[in-house]
């Protein structure tokens, strides 16, 4: 049988989906005597609640209940998180409200109209508070303060020093440096948040349906806030969800707010979000403030790096931040190497909607100042920005890389990649066609960013929020651990059971390739389980889907569980041939002797041995076969005393080169064409490669050029639907050319690494670095994003150069 | 709140339902009539992943009442395929990788059957701003339209060995 790992095989996901037979969470059933919720919210982004008043909406026939912050308290403690501010946050507004949008009171009804009808009867009566939403002044003395008992919007500060930041900026030539601001913005999935919650006062437990994806540490965070022993917290996810991106890892407080409301209300209750509650109150990526200094030598050699980042988590920091600034910690110096590095890391409260994970977690944020900066430094020196990215590239040679941050870059040709993206965007070719454009009044510009994908995290990377001291105190965490299982039924036929969660990546199908390959069954006759059910599947805490850690991490579990089925029908098989296990071979379902042919045994006659013969089976041999693998890198080890952290499992790299036209009437940007180069190591499936990396590249596309969450300087929430924030359509999609090499990272049992995320990281600073070198002769530095035609044209107004 | 009697068919099917004035097509398709492969993503009209094939129009079912759509005769994604075999246009998506997580999928299939029974040789840029309607997070568009060009390209093959 031919392997088909490696293979375009196309999706085992897609009949039912395109049948419309997909399951999603308003697509199963509920229990009899549901009720269906609706939130009231908050209008002011800061504000002390004087009074609800529910009396006239309790009159509306069909309304089965109404809660406010004040009922729930009781039943609730504050969500737990990774820093040591006393931040107290519940999933709805106890006396303040701290960002327009968030819950104040739910309405339980017979149905979602009622409940919407009653919702509008609400009379909330606030006090209003001066609203702080810039990063910068939410760090005064004097600002407004969210969370009177912490003293200070800052939630957690923490200085690294690597190497000897020192030294090289004393023995630089120049110290290049710049501000960087990036914004807050999201990736809106078309499916919203739903759930659907039941509790049992007989059990005190609580049952909850929801498109949640992890991480599944995060089990553990709502079962603390249940005061319930996490056991009887029972989290079902559906097969299919409607797309996510990192954003539903955020659905977690309303899981809990639901769970209560089914308490209150005697019965269970469904939620479905609706869209304008989506963009003002889901979740969302962190905006972040980057002060950066490059200390550098005339040739461009980068000797250190000095990063101070502020991250803006919206008004409560929620977990699982402050990963976003963390997230990154191993790869902050990016493709480079620059063994100095001092980083300073905040992170702040303003009157925002909280953050959460997002594609491309801290990688867009990270990569913008730094590849800015590394156009700047070519700009400054008057150098090619290529030559500048090849002087400080990590060289060949040194993988495995350890950066300067405790990063171990498993593998990759970084020089190489680069060049490909050189060649293939005929880099030399477009700089002579820039030029004789300009002389014709044109605006062309050519971006280039080489940046390290991250994939699979390590949990111990969180705790690099607290001091050395303060982990020495409490327990280590490391690892990344992933389960999968796979079971033969008595006719030889096998089920796969995942815990990855997935949202449309197509992790049943990869999964079905790998069994094959390894057992030598053809995939059709696989069967794989998405469905995550806490009480029943093995999971572990970092279980879920973020971080791309499906190809590092349960492609990996998966491969380890089909070999523990195959050693045991190999043993079946040679206790019943008398031959060694070592003398047999799986081929087309057969298992046959090496040595002597005409000795075989079929598999399905195997796997019934094992459960209906199971007197017959090895000395010591338990019966049926039901394999579980327990996955881990050993690489991920806990952050060590000089906060050296090896935040991911493996680190693919990406060389972009983009090249755009700005119209000098409109100011808009085009996208001429974007290159990127992509080394994920072994590909599994380059259908679904290519998809995600579609997939991640428009969305970073629509973080440089259109979505943003926009706030006024006083808190108001001004993208409230689709018509406010905008997300790229298809004529908006440039010509993208993507290739690959494949350097397979040492690490995982297939040479894979995680993919999908990178360009997300990428496109956003590839595009500035494109629009920036377009606009050099006005003489106009791009710091922000997004790049809309307004900005633009703000900016070559006021640029002291004319465009006539 | 009053309710109106109405009677329509959908995928071939008569449906005779009591509903409120004030029920969203959309609504009435999936909890009414149980065919949840009709998604609903926005609720403004915005993201098309409820689009459904009212009297030979590719409608977006939040935007209409349920009422307004008495007598008439609806397709949704439901109807497309017959059997469970895959209609061409299905099979494409499949093959061209043009969905990811499936939540915008049935919109697109519904929009692009009504766009191709009227507009059998569109253009690149055409079969662009059809789609300019609909909102794809997952898949940056470009299995979507190679799926969409492919099935164009097929019938128009179709056409000419017919026609030879
Ligand atoms: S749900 Fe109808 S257009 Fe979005
Ligand atoms: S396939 Fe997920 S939104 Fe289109």
């Amino acid at each position: 049988m031919e392997n088909v790992v490696g293979k375009p095989v196309p999706r085992v996901e897609d009949a039912r989906l395109l049948m419309g037979q997909g399951k999603y969470i308003d697509d199963i059933g509920t229990p009899p005597n549901t009720a269906h919720i609706a939130i009231v919210r908050s209008a002011y982004p800061h504000a002390s609640i004087q009074s609800i008043q529910i009396e006239k909406a309790l009159e509306v026939p069909g309304v089965k209940g109404i809660i406010t912050g004040k009922d729930v308290v009781q039943y609730l403690n504050p969500f737990s998180v990774g820093v040591s501010a006393p931040v107290k946050y519940y999933p709805i507004a106890v006396d303040k409200v701290r960002y327009v949008g968030e819950p104040v009171a739910v309405v339980i009804a017979k149905n979602r109209y009622i409940a919407e009808d009653a919702a509008e009867l609400v009379k909330v009566k606030y006090e209003t508070l001066e609203a702080i939403v810039d990063i910068e002044k939410s760090m005064e003395d004097d600002a407004p303060l969210l969370h009177e008992n912490v003293g200070s919007n800052i939630a957690n500060h923490r200085s690294f020093h690597y190497g000897d930041a020192h030294s090289a900026f004393k023995n630089a030539d120049r110290i290049i440096k710049h501000t960087f601001n990036f914004p807050k913005y999201s990736a809106t999935p078309v499916e919203t948040y739903g759930i659907i919650a039941q509790y049992e006062s007989s059990s005190d437990q609580y049952t909850i349906n929801a498109n949640f994806h992890g991480p599944f540490v995060i089990q553990a965070v709502m079962a603390g806030a249940l005061k319930i022993p996490s056991n009887r917290l029972r989290i079902i996810v559906p097969k299919d969800i409607g797309g996510s991106y990192g954003i539903k890892a955020g659905t977690f407080p309303y899981m809990v707010l639901c769970a209560i409301a089914s308490r209150i209300a005697g019965c269970p209750v469904k939620w479905i979000e609706d869209r304008q509650e989506h963009l003002s109150a889901s979740s969302s990526g962190t905006d972040r403030v980057t002060y950066i200094e490059a200390a550098v030598q005339e040739d461009g050699k980068v000797l250190g790096l000095k990063m101070k980042m502020i991250d803006n988590v919206g008004a409560y920091i929620r977990a699982p931040e402050p990963a976003c600034l963390y997230r990154t910690h191993a790869n902050t110096t990016g493709a480079y190497d620059i063994p100095n590095l001092m980083v300073d890391g905040y992170i702040v409260m303003t009157n925002k909607l909280p953050t959460g994970l997002i594609r491309g977690y801290g990688g867009q944020e990270l990569y913008f100042p730094l590849e800015r900066i590394m156009q700047m430094i070519a700009h400054e020196l008057q150098l090619d920005p290529a030559d500048v990215i090849r002087r400080n590239l990590i060289k060949t040679e040194k993988f495995p890389y350890h950066t300067a941050s405790g990063g171990i870059y498993d593998s990759g040709d970084y020089e190489k990649g680069f060049e490909l993206a050189l060649a293939t965007g005929k880099y030399t070719e477009f700089r002579e066609k820039q030029e004789k454009a300009r002389k014709e009044g044109k605006i062309f510009g050519v971006g280039l960013a080489c940046i390290v994908e991250p994939s699979g995290s390590n949990m111990g990377y969180i705790t690099i929020a607290l001091t050395p001291e303060e982990r020495a105190a409490s327990l280590p965490k490391s690892g990344c651990a992933e389960a999968a299982t796979i079971s033969m039924d008595p006719m030889g036929n096998v089920n796969v059971r995942i815990s990855t969660t997935p949202s449309g990546q197509g992790h049943e199908t990869v999964a079905a390739q790998i069994v094959a390959d390894v057992l030598q069954i053809p995939r059709e006759q696989i069967n794989v389980v998405a469905e995550l059910d806490t009480a029943t599947s093995a999971w572990s805490i970092a279980s879920g889907s973020y971080s791309s850690r499906f190809a590092s991490l349960g492609s990996s579990a998966v491969y380890y569980a089909a070999h523990k089925v195959k050693e045991k029908i190999l043993k079946i098989a040679a206790h019943h041939l008398q031959t060694k296990e070592d003398d047999l071979v799986i081929e087309s379902a057969i298992i046959r002797s090496k040595s002597d042919p005409s000795k075989k045994y079929s598999m399905k006659r195997a796997a019934g041995s094992a459960h209906w013969n199971p007197l017959s089976l090895p000395d010591g041999m338990q019966p049926g076969i039901y394999e579980t693998y327990y996955y881990t890198a050993t690489i991920a080890e806990p952050p060590d005393e000089n906060d050296l952290i090896n935040s991911s499992i493996t680190y693919g790299f990406v060389a972009d080169m983009v090249t755009v036209e700005i119209d000098p009437e409109t100011a808009e940007v085009k996208i001429l064409d974007y290159f990127t180069i992509h080394d994920a190591g072994k590909l599994l499936n380059p259908l679904i490669v290519d998809g995600q990396i579609y997939g991640g590249l428009v969305h970073g596309l629509g973080g440089a050029l259109y979505e943003e969450l926009a706030y006024d300087d006083k808190g108001q929430f001004l993208t409230g639907s689709f018509m406010d924030y905008l997300c790229p359509t298809a004529p908006e999609i440039p010509n993208i050319t993507i290739k690959h090499i494949e350097t397979p990272s040492p690490v995982t049992p297939l040479g894979a690494k995680g993919l999908g995320e990178g360009n997300t990281m990428s496109a956003p600073v590839a595009i500035a670095n494109a629009v920036s070198d377009a606009l050099t002769p006005y003489n106009i530095m791009i710091d922000s994003l997004p790049l809309s035609p307004t900005k633009i044209w703000q900016l070559l107004q006021s640029s002291k150069v004319k465009t006539t | 709140m009053g309710t109106h009697s109405i009677k329509l068919t959908i995928n071939g099917k008569h449906y005779v339902e009591e509903v409120e004035s004030r029920i969203l097509l959309s609504d009435f398709i999936r909890e009414n009539c149980g065919l949840t492969g009709t998604h609903v993503g926005c609720e403004h009209g915005v993201c098309g992943a409820c689009t459904v094939i009212v009297n030979g129009t590719a409608v977006r079912s939040c935007l209409m009442f349920a009422v307004q759509t008495d007598g008439e005769e609806i397709q949704t994604v439901e109807g497309l395929s017959q059997d469970g075999e895959l209609t061409p246009l299905q099979q494409n998506f499949k093959e061209c990788h043009g969905l990811q997580c499936g939540f915008c999928t049935p919109g697109i299939l519904m929009s692009a059957q009504d766009y191709l029974a009227k507009n059998p040789e569109p253009s690149t840029q055409e079969l662009k701003e059809m789609l300019s309607g609909h909102l794809c997070r997952c898949t940056g568009y470009d299995g979507i339209l190679k799926a969409i060009q492919k099935t164009v390209d097929e019938n128009k093959q179709l056409a000419l060995t017919e026609g030879s």
